[in-house]
């Protein structure tokens, strides 16, 4: 799914019982502390960023005012607040990946796919991103790609990885 | 902790009980609280994520006000630059971090506990969830645990990708779903944490090694390790070495073997000379060649909270999360600082101005050292901007991104200086050893 606006952003009813499920492990009145992984959950299901439709539903399934949906999506790193291609490719620029080749490998990636880091291609498949230490420093270089981690990256196997996401 | 880390199905919890997994949690819930604070206390335990604090003392100060709830939150946000030891733990073994958990928050009078965990770990919420709903099954979480009358809520909260959540206080502002603001302190956790109640933050290691001090007793885990450097540490090994990974050592160990041995890092790669280590994620002094392997007193350096302090900061460094990094002859150490600088900018939370500002200052003058622009008194000034930020601002970001810059140029400052004055030469090769670098050939070709 890559809609750019959603005027009316709703969760099925499943994530919905999902959403009901994280409120319920905080203390009455404490529901605020869903909201990151209720945000999390909306940037997937709404289109992989976060529309302020998006937020201000959020903020209205939590009973918050929209600008502590604002505050929060704006401090944390993970959101976007602007639409992304199709696949987001997150490589760590971090020193003990930098030191085992993510310069070259991201600016080969930039190379291939005709961008620059930060930018998304024409066709809206791909975004590249440059992010901090991902916690995988002794597999470097790598990228996260939606939930999953890729490593020990090389060339060879970023290009496999384009032409698997393409098709 | 990790002994059984390679047995197949070890996440599932009818493996991980066969091997003796929730020994522990039995065990504990035939004591009284304060006994196992007692027996942690005499482990000699210090926290594993970063600052070395005993855990014994900590648990002692939590308050324990009437009618007020207590909160344990395990501290998973392992964020540190160089470090990736907790992820291993919760990915391979996550019943070892639940059964801590439900150990910790027995002693600690907790009836509900959170793990938060840096949201780009996400795959690994729903390993630990499903350990949780099996252990819930086995009787191990949730109303009356094993008989006992003791009430425990176990549940995972991930982060949204920063790096100042990992700090105590900015963790609890964002398990409460405000931004990570770290708090001014006092009023520290123990009394004041989780929307107000008396909570304690522990990273995931160290509530992991409760498991095997409750098992062993606190007595017999304070005889590994050297002096007040007890019991064994993750160590997350990374850069330009042999064998990357993480490894459970017994601090006692010395500094070369753990770099040279094939049993750990397995030696330089390609065949290289070791040029620097940062031993203790990318916040901790970076330790030139010649100061790694031997202290400035030449005696030598080993794996233990004190031996890697040894020199203070002149001339040594500290173990600080174990995220230990490595880098050969070819790396440029101007480069890697001023990436570094780039992170804590980045990650800086922007409430104190040293810190928000000089973070910014560093980041700039050191990219234009790396690029060939740097002019004569960028060093001093760079010098000048870390020693302002260092122990001026709320939470200790601002001395994490002071450090490593002090130590590059208290260590290499020939290569700053190589950078300036040779603008042109700097863009096309690195400067190589640092002339006090260990000379020796680390590797035989
Ligand atoms: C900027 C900053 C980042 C930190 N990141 C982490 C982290 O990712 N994980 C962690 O366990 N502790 C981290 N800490 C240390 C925590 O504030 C706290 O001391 C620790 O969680 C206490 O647990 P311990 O006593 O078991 O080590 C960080 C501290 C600072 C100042
Ligand atoms: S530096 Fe890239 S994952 Fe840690």
């Amino acid at each position: 799914m890559n809609h750019t606006d959603i005027k009316e952003p709703k969760f099925s009813a499943e994530s919905m019982s999902e959403v009901n499920r994280i409120i319920a492990q905080y203390p009455a009145g404490k529901q605020k502390s869903a909201i990151l992984r209720v945000l999390h959950m909306a940037e997937k299901e709404f289109g992989g960023w976060l529309s302020v439709a998006s937020m201000d539903y959020v903020a209205s399934l939590l009973s918050i005012k929209p600008i502590e949906v604002y505050e929060v999506a704006s401090f944390y790193s993970m959101f976007n607040l602007k639409p992304v291609g199709k696949n987001v490719l997150e490589f760590c620029h971090t020193g003990p990946c930098a030191i085992e080749g993510a310069e070259k490998l991201i600016e080969y990636t930039c190379k291939k796919l005709g961008i620059n880091s930060g930018e998304t291609t024409a066709d809206g498949q791909f975004t590249i991103k440059e992010v901090e230490c991902l916690g995988a420093c002794g597999y470097a270089p790598m990228l996260q790609l939606g939930d999953i981690f890729k490593e020990h990256l090389t060339e060879e196997k970023m290009d496999a990885l384009i032409e698997e996401l393409r098709n | 902790m990790l002994a059984n880390d390679r047995i197949p199905g070890i996440e599932t919890y009818d493996v991980y009980r066969k091997h003796g997994g929730y020994a522990s949690v039995e065990k504990a819930l035939k004591m009284t609280p304060d006994e196992i604070v007692q027996e942690v206390q005499k482990s000699g335990l210090r926290g594993r994520g970063g600052a070395g604090f005993p855990t014994g003392m900590k648990w002692s100060f939590l308050a324990k006000p009437e009618g007020i709830p207590r909160y344990l939150v395990c501290n998973a946000d392992e964020s540190e630059p160089g470090t990736f030891k907790d992820r291993y733990l919760m990915e391979k073994i996550p019943h070892l971090l639940i059964e801590g958990m439900i150990a910790s928050s027995y002693a600690l009078g907790a009836n509900t506990s959170y793990i938060y965990i840096r949201g780009e770990y996400m795959w690994i919420v729903g390993i630990l969830e499903k350990a949780i709903a099996e252990a819930k099954a086995a009787g191990f979480l949730g109303k009356n645990i094993l008989n006992s009358g003791y009430n425990l809520e176990l549940y995972v909260n991930p982060g949204g990708g920063a790096y100042i959540c990992g700090e105590e206080t900015a963790l609890l502002e964002s398990l409460e779903g405000k931004r990570g603001n770290p708090r001014m302190k006092p009023p520290f956790p123990a009394v004041k944490g989780l929307w107000q109640s008396p909570t304690v933050v522990n990273n995931v290691e160290t509530i992991a090694a409760v498991v095997p001090i409750i098992n062993m007793t606190g007595d017999e885990y304070a005889k590994l390790g050297i002096g007040k450097s007890t019991g064994t540490k993750l160590i997350s090994a990374s850069g330009n070495i042999n064998k990357p990974g993480v490894y459970e050592i017994e601090m006692n160990i010395s500094v070369e073997e753990f770099v040279m041995s094939d049993e750990y890092c397995g030696g330089i790669k390609r065949g290289k000379r070791l040029k620097a280590c940062v031993p203790g994620g990318s916040s901790v002094p970076i330790l030139p060649a010649n100061l790694l392997f031997k202290t400035a007193k030449g005696e030598q350096r080993m794996m233990t909270y004190e031996s890697l302090s040894d020199g203070g900061f002149a001339t040594g460094s500290m173990l600080g999360s174990g995220g230990f990094i490595v880098y050969d002859e070819d790396q440029c150490i101007v480069r890697n600082t001023w990436n570094f600088s780039r992170f804590y900018h980045h990650e800086s939370c922007g409430q104190c101005s040293p810190c928000r500002e000089g973070t910014g200052w560093m980041e700039k003058i050191l990219h234009r050292i790396e690029y060939g622009h740097g002019t004569a008194q960028d060093i001093d000034l760079l010098w000048d901007i870390q020693r302002k930020i260092e122990g001026n601002t709320i939470c200790p970001l601002g001395d994490a991104a002071a450090w490593p810059v002090a130590a590059a140029i208290r260590h290499f400052r020939d290569e700053f200086e190589w950078h300036i004055k040779n603008p042109k030469e700097c863009m096309e090769r690195n400067y190589g050893l640092a002339k006090y670098a260990d000379e020796r050939e680390i590797i035989p070709a």
